[in-house]
């Protein structure tokens, strides 16, 4: 048994960046991550960071709450206004931070840091570096990790969530190199996974994006909160959803269907390209099944030639390159192939805006919680700025919280029966001769979230999806390990994960059927408009260990200076 | 639907049974047009046999998991369409030259160790400004190369050098070490300097530039070794230079 003051699940934006607050606060602080911290997704963000700098001439008037006002607007109104507005008061902070930590960013010619347009934003407002922004975000806080040798675990999978009379006291991992699940104790955890894309089959997300922190709080019994709202790209290769970043029509890139139109004129004349992702995303597909896609095929044009070599090459550089490499298009010569793809997960563990859960001891930050600064529909460049607000603000209050403790000695017996239970698990899943294909399940659900539950919905096509997922529950029940080896087994982490995949699966399916309205990414053709009166709250799902789906409860949202108006664009 | 043949280098050295290195065959079927090695990987994991073992991220060749050694040639597996390769069957291998774990996962401990020594962070003696430090574009140019290294591994498994030399840095913390000399908004002045400025650093580099043909980014970590070499005999005969 292993025992740190904190415990990080996770080491991309998020993770770091609250374990930096919480070790130069003097506390004993470790990440546990499945793959090395530079490897995680954070770093395949790539558009910006939205900060209020006012350094771009286009928007020198602007301020922290013309952001919050944006981020709000955005999001429907099921954005909590107090977590929005004291999001976009640090993001000016924080890019600076990164600045002073040595980030890269692209520089206007005064030597500030350049902005770009983004969508739901009238003016310049995110910060960039290139179209790589996540990853230099990513390697500058990996190398001050190092700087503040910050004890980092890497290629631990976390498996579970060590409880005790209802606090949180550590988690259980599993020792991807030397084999064997071990526990972790500490006074407090953090949890810093990310989402839950790859529960989609059309994903731009990493192979590794899961989801597993959201379904390890939940089974702990933490409410996951608006789950029913899940974020299409409007711009994912056609074949493999890989990400070409909003700032590919930041930098002035077309939308064209298939009879050569620049068809976002008709959908938001004003903002044009540039309109939030969840009315783009509508948008392409709705040409797209109307017979308007290229050729009639299932995908339109993302046209960036007029941009010309220069400023692609400039400006572009990471995108071209997966283009060329995955599409087989090169973005100067041709127009790319694209197609909305399952991008960001808007809900996740609640959370309130120091990152704290309902459970003591237990924290989330980054896109696995959910605070909510998004509410139904993120803004592009939002992502990036809530992974370093927020995980800065977790271990911020990380620290006031342990100088709370009295008792800062997690219960051993409890952690030492909690590795037990999960060895004992694995034993029964590798003897067990399952009759059910993991694989094959995994592919069924991926792909009935993404035909039942994707941009358009209605309650025919929910219930059909749900009585698919319901199905694959109950046959999860009878899959078993097919290699019990102790190394690297790839075979159990995607066993084991794919269980609490289904759950968050049925969160998102039992959200989506409940709510009645059409809000930001939940747009159901039966009932196609909002409906402040009886849905302008937040969706809680709990855990039943006894039924297949979760309870559903309601939370209010935290309005503010922002007063309710119809999204026009 | 198509298939391909598909030949792993698969070891267990902690294996009671087998040990040893030894090829296995594979038949990888797939739909459409397009098959990346990593996904061909899961489909061998999928259907064919669960113990095979292989590091895997993003899908997107930025997370820098999946380089291997593929008919070949350091490749990003995620990268790479086995339609490119134009071959009858696609070996896939662990990257040489690195201590082996299993399969195709290799022990990353020295790379990242070496890495750390380099002190791969932004220094700075003054305070910080209140807002930005200023940098010209142009200047800000000049660490793009390499900020982009991914830290995959393949240069440091390719290099002749760092076969030959336990303690060479190798080309990836040397980049690194170049990304901050070359930032104007770094002050570690000779700071740094001692960690690359030596036999394990800078002059074990015979300029042999296997890196730059390793790396599956096409970055250049020659170049950023030279200009190392070069900031070393300024520092030495002019006292300010940087």
């Amino acid at each position: 048994m292993i025992h740190h003051d904190v415990i990080v699940v996770g080491g991309g934006l998020s993770g770091l960046r609250a374990a930096i607050e919480a070790k130069r606060a003097g506390v004993d602080v470790a990440v546990l991550s499945q793959v090395h911290p530079s490897r995680s997704h954070s770093g395949a963000a790539q558009g910006g960071i939205n900060a209020a700098l006012a350094n771009h001439p286009d928007g020198s008037h602007d301020t922290y709450e013309l952001h919050a006002f944006d981020t709000t607007k955005g999001g429907d109104y099921l954005v909590d206004q107090d977590a929005a507005i004291q999001m976009a008061k640090d993001a000016i902070d924080i890019v600076y931070e990164m600045d002073h930590w040595g980030c890269l960013f692209s520089r206007f010619d005064d030597g500030r840091i350049a902005q770009r347009p983004f969508g739901g934003a009238g003016f310049p407002r995110c910060c960039y570096g290139l179209d790589k922004t996540g990853h230099y975000l990513l390697h500058t806080l990996v190398e001050q990790a190092y700087r503040l040798q910050i004890k980092m675990y890497v290629e631990q999978y976390v498996a579970k969530l060590i409880v005790h009379d209802g606090v949180c006291q550590g988690v259980v991992a599993y020792d991807m190199i030397h084999g064997g699940f071990e526990s972790f104790t500490a006074n407090a955890v953090v949890i810093a996974t990310g989402g839950a894309g790859r529960t989609y089959s059309n994903s731009t997300n990493s192979i590794v994006s899961t989801g597993c922190g959201m379904f390890m709080a939940y089974h702990a019994g933490v409410p996951l909160k608006d789950m029913e709202f899940v974020q299409f790209h409007p711009t994912g290769l056609f074949t493999t959803n890989i990400l070409m970043t909003e700032g590919a029509r930041g930098e002035g890139g077309y939308l064209v269907n298939g009879l050569g139109e620049r068809f976002m004129e008709k959908y938001a004349p004003k903002f044009m390209e540039l309109a939030p992702r969840d009315i783009t995303a509508r948008s392409i597909q709705t040409e797209i099944n109307e017979g308007r896609g290229i050729n009639g095929q299932g995908f339109v044009h993302l046209d960036l030639r007029h941009l010309g070599a220069e400023k692609i090459l400039e400006r572009l550089p990471g995108i071209r390159d997966l283009a060329i490499h995955f599409e087989g298009v090169d973005p100067i010569e041709e127009p790319i192939p694209v197609v909305p793809s399952q991008h960001y997960w808007m809900g996740g563990i609640d959370t309130n805006v120091d990152g704290a859960t309902p459970m003591p001891g237990l924290y989330a930050a980054g896109e696995c919680a959910c605070v909510s600064v998004h509410g139904a529909n993120r803004l592009g460049g939002n992502s990036l700025l809530e992974t370093i607000v927020f995980g800065r603000r977790a271990g911020a209050d990380v620290v006031r919280y342990l100088e709370t403790l009295t008792d800062k000695r997690p219960d051993a017996r409890t952690a030492f029966a909690a590795a037990q239970l999960m060895e004992q698990r694995i034993e029964e899943l590798g003897a067990k001769t399952g009759t059910e294909d993991v694989y094959a399940l995994r592919a069924e659900m991926t792909e009935t979230m993404k035909e039942h539950y994707g941009l358009f919905r209605d309650e025919a096509t929910m219930k059909a999806g749900l009585e698919k997922l319901l199905s694959i529950k109950e046959r999860v029940k009878n899959v078993g390990l097919r290699w019990t080896g102790s190394v690297f087994n790839v075979d159990m982490i995607r066993t084991v994960e794919f269980e609490g995949m289904v759950d968050l699966a049925l969160c998102v399916a039992a959200g989506a059927l409940a709510r009645t309205e059409s809000r930001g990414a939940h747009y159901r053709t039966d009932h196609n408009t909002r409906d402040d009166v009886n849905w302008l709250k937040h969706t809680l799902a709990y855990y039943q260990p006894d039924a297949p789906g979760p309870r559903l409860d309601a939370k209010p949202v935290t309005l503010g200076p922002f007063e309710l108006q119809e999204r026009k664009y | 639907m198509p298939d391909i043949k598909f030949r792993l280098k698969r070891q267990d050295p902690r294996s009671k049974e087998n040990p040893e290195a030894h090829w296995e065959e594979y038949t990888v079927k797939y739909e459409g047009e397009n098959l990346t090695v990593l996904e061909g990987l899961f489909y061998i994991q999928e259907n064919l046999d669960p113990s095979v073992s292989f590091r895997y991220g993003c899908g997107q060749s930025i997370c820098g998991s999946c380089a291997m050694y593929i008919n070949g040639a350091y490749r990003l597996a995620c990268q790479t369409n086995v339609k490119h390769l134009d071959v009858d069957v696609i070996t896939v291998a662990p990257m040489p030259h690195l201590p082996l774990i299993k399969d195709m996962i290799v022990d990353m401990d020295d790379f990242f160790a070496k890495y750390e020594q380099i002190k791969p962070w932004l220094i700075r003696n003054s305070a910080d400004p209140e807002k930005e430090i200023i940098q010209s574009a142009k200047d800000a140019k000049k660490i793009e190369m390499p900020s982009d290294c991914i830290l995959c591994g393949s240069c440091y498994s390719s290099c002749p050098s760092a076969w030959g030399e336990d303690n060479y840095l190798g080309p990836a913390a040397l980049l690194k070490a170049y990304r901050f000399e070359v930032d104007t908004r770094d002050e570690a002045g000779r700071e740094r300097m001692p960690n690359w400025d030596n036999e394990r650093g800078v002059y074990r580099c015979h300029t042999i530039m296997n890196c730059v043909e390793a790396c599956p980014k096409e970055l250049n970590p020659t170049e950023g070794i030279e200009w190392l070499k070069r900031a070393a005999v300024r520092r030495r005969m002019f006292k300010k230079a940087k």
